[in-house]
């Protein structure tokens, strides 16, 4: 310092403020940049679909109605029905969510409330662990260990089916789930534990009258996004569904759902039948859309 | 320590009878004792206050009275506490022990549900259903924790929109519908400003002749104005306990002096 005079040290914090104000802006940019990349990215994969989709309800003279409630898909004689798919994915989501929903929250519950620190600190990563597994896999898990099982205790002539799609699914949404309601069950704040507790409370008592419905913005999160997972997913349902194109009636009915339609059919497709499946993709991608919405809604009200 | 002695003596002639007897308690966090032989009478029907530095075990020793410390992992206890002729960690029933001995919280801590339902909350898990009861005893409580006439119109709504010192006089409506015979309170006033404090004051001297009160506080002057009996606490002992006047005006141990007259801690 002593061989700093004053200015030295003035001018020299000025021009490092400069930079400082340089590198600010740059980065605002950078950010900036990034943000407007992604969201156009999405836009444009949107507006792609939707074009290509709706081209053939106002350009070529097809009847959505027709479309939506058809019940015969045969590309070659130009029907293009999917009702059986949109039943089908339906069937396969609320029968994941059925079995999935109850058993991944009383695991979150479980680990979170109950389990020995011990016995928590080693299920918790385990179970993240599962949510990376590639879809892939657990198909092929579900071909080769449920598809069997089915075929040889249910007497199915084909263990492909409704039910071997549900239970695929069920165990691909459970890591989602129990990770996120594990984590926002976690964060309930132990004052509210304690003073159910004193008020003379049973621990299971405290933990669903207090502590689940404490959580219960992040439990709806963990269902929508499990949810998500099951409507979404693709390469797993191939390997069990059967990919029937009939309207499943039973458990036990080989079905394809809306994802496999689109992801069996796209390669070789083109023309009016590669526009329908653009259309779809549109419907599951409404389909998406409407229930997250439905549960944000029902999720925010909670949270009040 | 020569009174609490007395006091257990069984042709000693008392007015005032204890609630409490706690003899000879010790415990540990892990390997970390934290209380060191307490021994101590709380009288029925009055309010006696722990005192002392902080981190000297008032929470701690509190929350043994209602086996609060139970949930924490690795504590250890020994010694007897008797409520009402029963050693309560002789008996499993930690329920029916909290249902007896409510507890009102450093932070006001109502539930993220309706003033009515954090009220009725204790009452309901014990099994009461009849709308009917469950009206009354809300309204009860809440007239006994003088809060009623604040929340009386807005009882459906959340707890959480009333102010900290409301929200403290619920929660203490909600451990009085339990119909506890023993409160303990843990600093109830520290968080709250002070006109709300003033309000929890008061409470606390018209509940006293219903209740056993055992409270803790930092805050000297509210000691002084609020309890019949002190308790003055240092590292995890008790190094005086008489008579509040007593402690303030003429206490015996120098170090309890140092404390009350603001020399230390
Ligand atoms: N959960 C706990 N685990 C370990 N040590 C604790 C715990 N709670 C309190 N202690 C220790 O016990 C001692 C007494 O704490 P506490 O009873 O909270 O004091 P006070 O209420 O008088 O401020 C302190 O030294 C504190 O660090
Ligand atoms: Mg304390």
């Amino acid at each position: 310092m002593p061989n700093h005079s004053n200015e030295e040290l003035v001018s020299q914090i000025e021009s490092s403020n400069k930079r400082k104000y340089f590198l600010e802006k740059l980065s605002e940019k950078v950010f900036l940049f990034c943000s407007l990349l992604s969201v156009i990215s999405l836009l444009l994969i949107i507006g792609f679909v939707f074009y290509k989709g709706t081209h053939p309800f106002f350009a070529e003279g097809y009847s959505f109605i027709e479309f939506i409630f058809g019940l015969d898909w045969v590309p070659s004689e130009d029907k293009f029905g999917i009702l059986p798919m949109i039943v089908a994915s339906i069937f396969a989501t609320i029968g994941a969510l059925i079995i999935g929903v109850p058993i991944g929250l009383f695991t979150a519950i479980f680990l979170a409330e109950i389990a020995p620190k011990s016995i928590a600190r080693i299920i918790s990563p385990a179970v993240q662990l599962l949510a990376g597994i590639p879809s892939v896999l657990y198909g092929v898990f579900g071909l080769a260990i449920i598809v069997p099982f089915l075929q040889n205790h249910l007497g199915l002539a084909k263990g492909q089916s409704l039910i071997a799609v549900i239970l695929v699914l069920a165990i691909m949404m459970l890591p989602t789930i129990v990770t996120v309601a594990e984590t926002s069950i976690r964060a309930v704040p132990k004052t509210y534990r304690e003073g159910s507790l004193a008020l003379g409370a049973s621990p299971i008592g405290t933990i669903f009258k207090v502590v689940v419905p404490a959580a219960k913005s992040g439990i709806m999160a963990a269902i929508v996004l499990g949810l998500g997972r099951a409507i979404g997913e693709t390469m797993a349902v191939i390997l069990v569904a059967g990919n029937s194109l009939v309207l499943p009636t039973s458990l036990t009915d080989s079905i394809r759902p809306l994802t496999t339609n689109i992801a069996l059919e796209m390669g070789y497709a083109f023309g009016t039948h590669q526009e329908m499946l653009f259309a779809t993709g549109i419907v599951l991608f409404s389909f998406i859309l409407i229930l997250n919405l439905v549960l944000a809604k029902i999720g925010s009200k909670g949270g009040k | 320590m020569n009174t609490t002695k007395m006091d257990r003596n069984k042709g000693n002639e008392q007015q005032i009878q204890n609630k409490i007897s706690v003899n000879d308690l010790n415990l540990f966090y892990g390997e970390k004792q934290a209380l060191f032989s307490i021994s101590i009478d709380i009288r029925e029907k009055g309010v006696t206050a722990l005192i002392g530095p902080s981190g000297c075990g008032k929470s701690t020793f509190l929350r043994t009275l209602n086996r609060m410390n139970d949930l924490i992992d690795g504590v250890k206890i020994s010694g007897d506490i008797v409520i009402d002729n029963e050693n309560i960690y002789r008996s499993n029933d930690v329920i029916k022990l909290r249902t007896k001995v409510g507890m009102v919280f450093q932070k006001p801590n109502l539930f993220p549900m309706s003033i009515y339902d954090n009220v009725a909350y204790g009452p309901r898990m014990q099994g009461i259903k009849s709308k009917k009861v469950l009206n009354q005893l809300v309204e009860d409580s809440l007239k006994s924790a003088a809060i009623w006439d604040e929340v009386k119109d807005r009882l459906k709504s959340s707890a959480l929109g009333l102010s900290g010192g409301q929200q403290q006089r619920v929660c203490i409506a909600r451990a009085i519908a339990m119909k506890p015979e023993v409160i303990l309170m843990d600093e109830p006033t520290s968080a709250l400003d002070p006109i709300s404090t003033l309000k929890v004051e008061e409470l606390i001297a018209n509940m006293k002749k219903d209740y056993t009160i055992v409270i803790v506080t930092h805050n000297m002057q509210q000691a002084a104005r609020v309890s019949d009996k002190t308790a003055f606490f240092l590292n995890g002992e008790i190094i005086e306990y008489a008579n509040t006047e007593t402690i303030f005006s003429m206490p015996k141990d120098q170090r309890t002096e140092d404390y009350v007259t603001g020399r230390f801690g």
